[in-house]
Formats: structure tokens, sequence, C-alpha cells
């Protein structure tokens, strides 16, 4: 697992490590990570609705966009409204996908479905650390995999998901108790493997249909990928600045809801 | 009769492809459970789970088993999660690997016929070769295999037929042929070919008609026979000549039509 990673997965764990909230602050990746993850992963969807539906116009039927607001959408209002506290990661996960396969309505459902599904069941504990989260990534990656019938290379979310792992695990080997580190490494490599696919030819999905056609465009699959990516970062991120604030100025602060949910 | 063993569903991104496709197979099957599932809420294109699963769900409390097409893309991998969820449909649910409207047609006519979950499985994924390649068992009315006029009139030469030179005869069994004139103005359109391929399953005896496996009505709509054109009929083995004449009873009759 070492040979054949990336160069810029290294990079972006040092990076990810110099980050001072890192150093010097812990993230707790919870129940309510993962609640935030899925908050903050329907405004970034929403707010990049747009350049979805474009990217999918390009090389597929252009549902893309609007599949996905609706399905992520669905799936902040189902946490917001869920009246006991989940227990576990797992547990957030699992709504997550099943929320997902019940509105998405295009092959995005049951994909996205079936990674989160797969990424629930191997996060049935309270907190997950930096193995747990590679863990994860790993998970939903195979489930996509499986579900879609794909490989890396054939310009699809494979080619986001199969770099956020490889790099998560390296990162995860290098720095195994900075799990901010890692899910940064990740969503960083997630982000250059969708720039990725623009140079790559399309051999699954319906991109495929046309042929050299597709080279040239972003696969939308593979940056919704990294969006998504990117807001679990954000969502562990932000906790840990306000564990920080919180260590400070007590739990009277403003973060002091964040903060309860990260001490606990 | 009592609902057939196997019952079909149905999974389309469109509603009405999906209701469309249950009503044309259930046409050719009226025993068996044909249901279509397709669409979202709002009315435009798509597949979610819950409608499948409650649909799969709905099939299994009046068939033992059901078999499943769906059209490409979300439909697959939404069967294919629903499938993977239910424990409890292990050995009972199938998906076939089948084109949507040729699939469902060949599986349910199968299924009218008492198939088995993995007989009308396999009537589904075969229903593509009536595109590609020429019937099994094909007789000698003097084309060539994967002739491409084949296809397109593969009635046209059936006079022209001997029999006797039959080189899939089973030197085990008693070959009998017979011959019948298309009756009906219709011709062997797809009712009267699932009436046929019926027919020929319940009897038992392997059946040709112009060389084509009379059990399937894919083959036998493949043949596009009409009205006046000369059909062969060969079978072989025990009771060969009851099947052949009944075949010929069958079609002579005119299925209604006359």
């Amino acid at each position: 697992m070492t040979s054949s990673l990336p160069a810029p997965t290294d990079a972006s764990a040092r990076d990810a490590i110099a980050h001072g909230s890192v150093v010097h602050g812990s993230v707790v990746l919870d129940a309510a990570w993962v609640s935030r993850w899925a908050a903050l992963a329907a405004q970034a969807i929403a707010a990049n609705e747009n350049l979805l539906t474009e990217l999918d116009r390009q090389i597929g039927d252009g549902d893309h966009g609007i599949n996905m607001v609706r399905g992520w959408t669905a799936v902040a209002d189902k946490l917001a409204q869920q009246a006991s506290e989940p227990q576990t990661v797992g547990d957030v996960l699992k709504t997550i996908a099943t929320t997902l396969m019940s509105t998405v309505g295009g092959a995005a459902g049951p994909l996205y479905g079936t990674a989160f599904l797969r990424a629930s069941k191997v996060t049935a504990r309270p907190v997950i650390d930096a193995h747990g989260l590679v863990s994860l990534i790993e998970a939903a990656q195979e489930g996509i995999e499986t579900r879609g019938r794909a490989s890396a290379g054939e310009k699809t979310m494979i080619d986001a998901w199969q770099p956020a792992a490889h790099a998560a695990e390296t990162a995860a080997t290098a720095h195994p108790a900075h799990a901010l580190a890692v899910l940064q490494a990740a969503a960083a490599a997630a982000d250059a493997g969708a720039t990725a696919t623009i140079g790559l030819l399309a051999t699954k999905g319906r991109a495929s249909y046309l042929g050299d056609r597709s080279i040239g465009h972003e696969d939308p699959g593979a940056r919704s990928t990294a969006i998504i990516l990117q807001a679990a970062v954000e969502a562990a991120a932000v906790a840990d600045v306000e564990a920080a604030s919180a260590a400070v100025v007590g739990v009277e602060a403003a973060g002091a809801e964040v903060a309860e949910e990260t001490a606990a | 009769m009592t609902a057939a063993p196997v019952a079909i569903v149905l999974v389309s991104h469109s509603a009405a492809l999906a209701a469309g496709a249950a009503q044309l197979a259930g046409q050719m099957a009226p025993d068996v459970h044909c249901i279509g599932c397709g669409g979202l809420a709002d009315g435009s294109l798509g597949t979610i789970i819950d409608p499948v699963e409650t649909t799969i769900g709905q099939a299994l409390d009046s068939a033992a088993s059901v078999v499943v097409l769906a059209d490409p893309g979300s439909a697959v991998m939404t069967v294919e999660t629903a499938i993977d969820l239910h424990d409890e449909w292990a050995g009972r649910v199938l998906l076939a690997r089948a084109p949507f409207v040729e699939g469902a047609v060949a599986a349910a006519v199968a299924a009218q016929a008492g198939g088995t979950l993995d007989a009308v499985n396999l009537a589904a994924t075969q229903a593509s070769h009536m595109w590609n390649e020429v019937p099994s068992g094909m007789s000698p009315q003097g084309e060539q295999e994967g002739s491409p006029d084949r296809r397109n009139h593969p009635a046209d030469d059936a006079t022209d037929s001997e029999p006797d030179s039959d080189p899939d005869s089973d030197p085990d069994g008693d070959t009998v042929t017979g011959t019948v004139a298309v009756p009906n103005p219709l011709g062997l359109h797809a009712r009267p070919a699932a009436v046929v391929a019926r027919h020929v399953s319940a009897f038992g005896v392997p059946t040709t008609i112009n060389g084509a496996d009379a059990s399937s009505v894919l083959m036998l709509m493949a043949l596009e026979a009409r009205q006046g054109h000369t059909l062969t009929v060969t079978a072989t083995g025990d009771r060969a000549q009851q099947a052949v004449d009944s075949v010929i009873d069958l079609i002579s009759a005119g299925f209604g039509e006359i």
C-alpha cells in the first residue's frame, strides 16, 4: 500500500498536520460529527447543484444535480427530525444510506446508498479513530464498486473514492493519532481524482455511450464525491475549533452546543 | 386456475413503461402476476427503493418466487440493492439479465407454463436471442445458419422443406412432421405465439416449428409467419404424433380470429 500511492497524499497529510487546530486540538469523530457532515454536505450539494447538473448534461442525462439535492435535503431533514440521539457513527451513516436510497431517484441513490450502508457496518461504535476512518472510506468505495460493477479508471465516482481511500490509509499509517489529517488527505485526493476524470474515457455508466466524446468532461459523480468528503472535513474541523475554543472560554460560550457534543 | 408459482415484477425509470410492459406480458400469461413499478412520485423519471421493495414483497404474497426485470441504469442497481437488503428473499427473487420488453414477455409465458424460478429466469435471459441468433434446433429449410434473411422471412421457405432429411432428428426417437397453413389474417403474432408456446410447454414433447423451439414465444414470433404461410411442425420421441397433430389443430383453428 505504499509504493503506488499518488504523490500528493503525503503532502496533503503534512499540510493537515501543520494546521494548528489539528496539532493543538483533537477531533472527535462521533455520531454528532456524521450528523454535522450530512448537514454540511446537504448545503454544499445545494450550493453546487448547477455545477453538478451542468457536468451531468455534458456526459449524462443531466439529473445528478437535482437528484443529489433532493436526496441530501431529505437526509438533513431526516436527521434534524430524529427523536432520539444516534448512538454510533454507524447509526447515522445508516440513516443517510436508507434516506438516499429512498429519495435520490437516479443511479446515485443505490450507489451512495450502498456506499454509506457498507460504511455503517464497519463503524458501529460511538467514536472512530483514524483507522476507523480508513475502514469507513474503504467500505464505501467497495460498496460503490460492487453496486456499479466499476473499477478505477472508468470515469466514475470510483475515481474519487479510490484515491481517497489510498490517501486515507497512507495518512493513517503515518499519523495514526490525527484523524482530521486523514480526513483532509482523503478529501484532497478525492478532489484531485475528480479533476483527473476530465482526461478519462468513460467505459461505465451513461457517459460510456458517448465514447471518445466523454473525454474532456469531469465526471459528475466523482465531483459530488469530492464535495461530500470535503464536507466531512469541515464537519470535523468545525468541531475541533469549537472544542479548542470551549476549552479556553468555557462551555457557556457561543459554541456550547457543539462543544458538548464533542466532549461527550 | 390458481396463480402461477412465479410472479414477474417489471421495474423501470418510467411508470408508464413499467405499467405497459406488465400489461403486455400479462396479456400473454393470464394466470401470472405481472406487476410494473417505476418512476418517481412527482411523475418524473427515476427509481427509488421503497416501491420496489413493496412491489416485490406483494408479489411474494401470491407467488412462491419472483423474477424481476429492470431497464438499464439505476433501475437495475435499485433492484440489486433491494435484493441485498432482504436476506429473507434469498432463493426466491432473481433479477433477470434480460432485455426489458422481450424478457418480460418470455418470462411471463414461461411462468404461465408453470416454469420454476430458474426456468422463468432462463426464458427471460434467452430473450435477446431473438435479435441476434437463429433459433436453436433450426431445421433444414435450405437456409444457412446465420443467414440475414432468416429473421425477416423465415416462414417463406416452409413449403420447400424436406423434413425427412432433418439433421436434428433424434436417432433414439421417432421424428414426426406435419405441415399446416396459417389461416388467421394476422398470422402468428404475439398472442397466438403465446398460445402455441404454452400448449407445447404443457404437452411436454420437444416440438419445433420451422426449426424454432415451439415452446418459446419469442422464437415463434421471430418466424413472422403470416396468413397463408405453410409451417412445418416437427416433434420427436414418445407422443410425437400427438404433439404434431395437436399443434396443427391449434394453428388450424385460427386462434379465434377466423
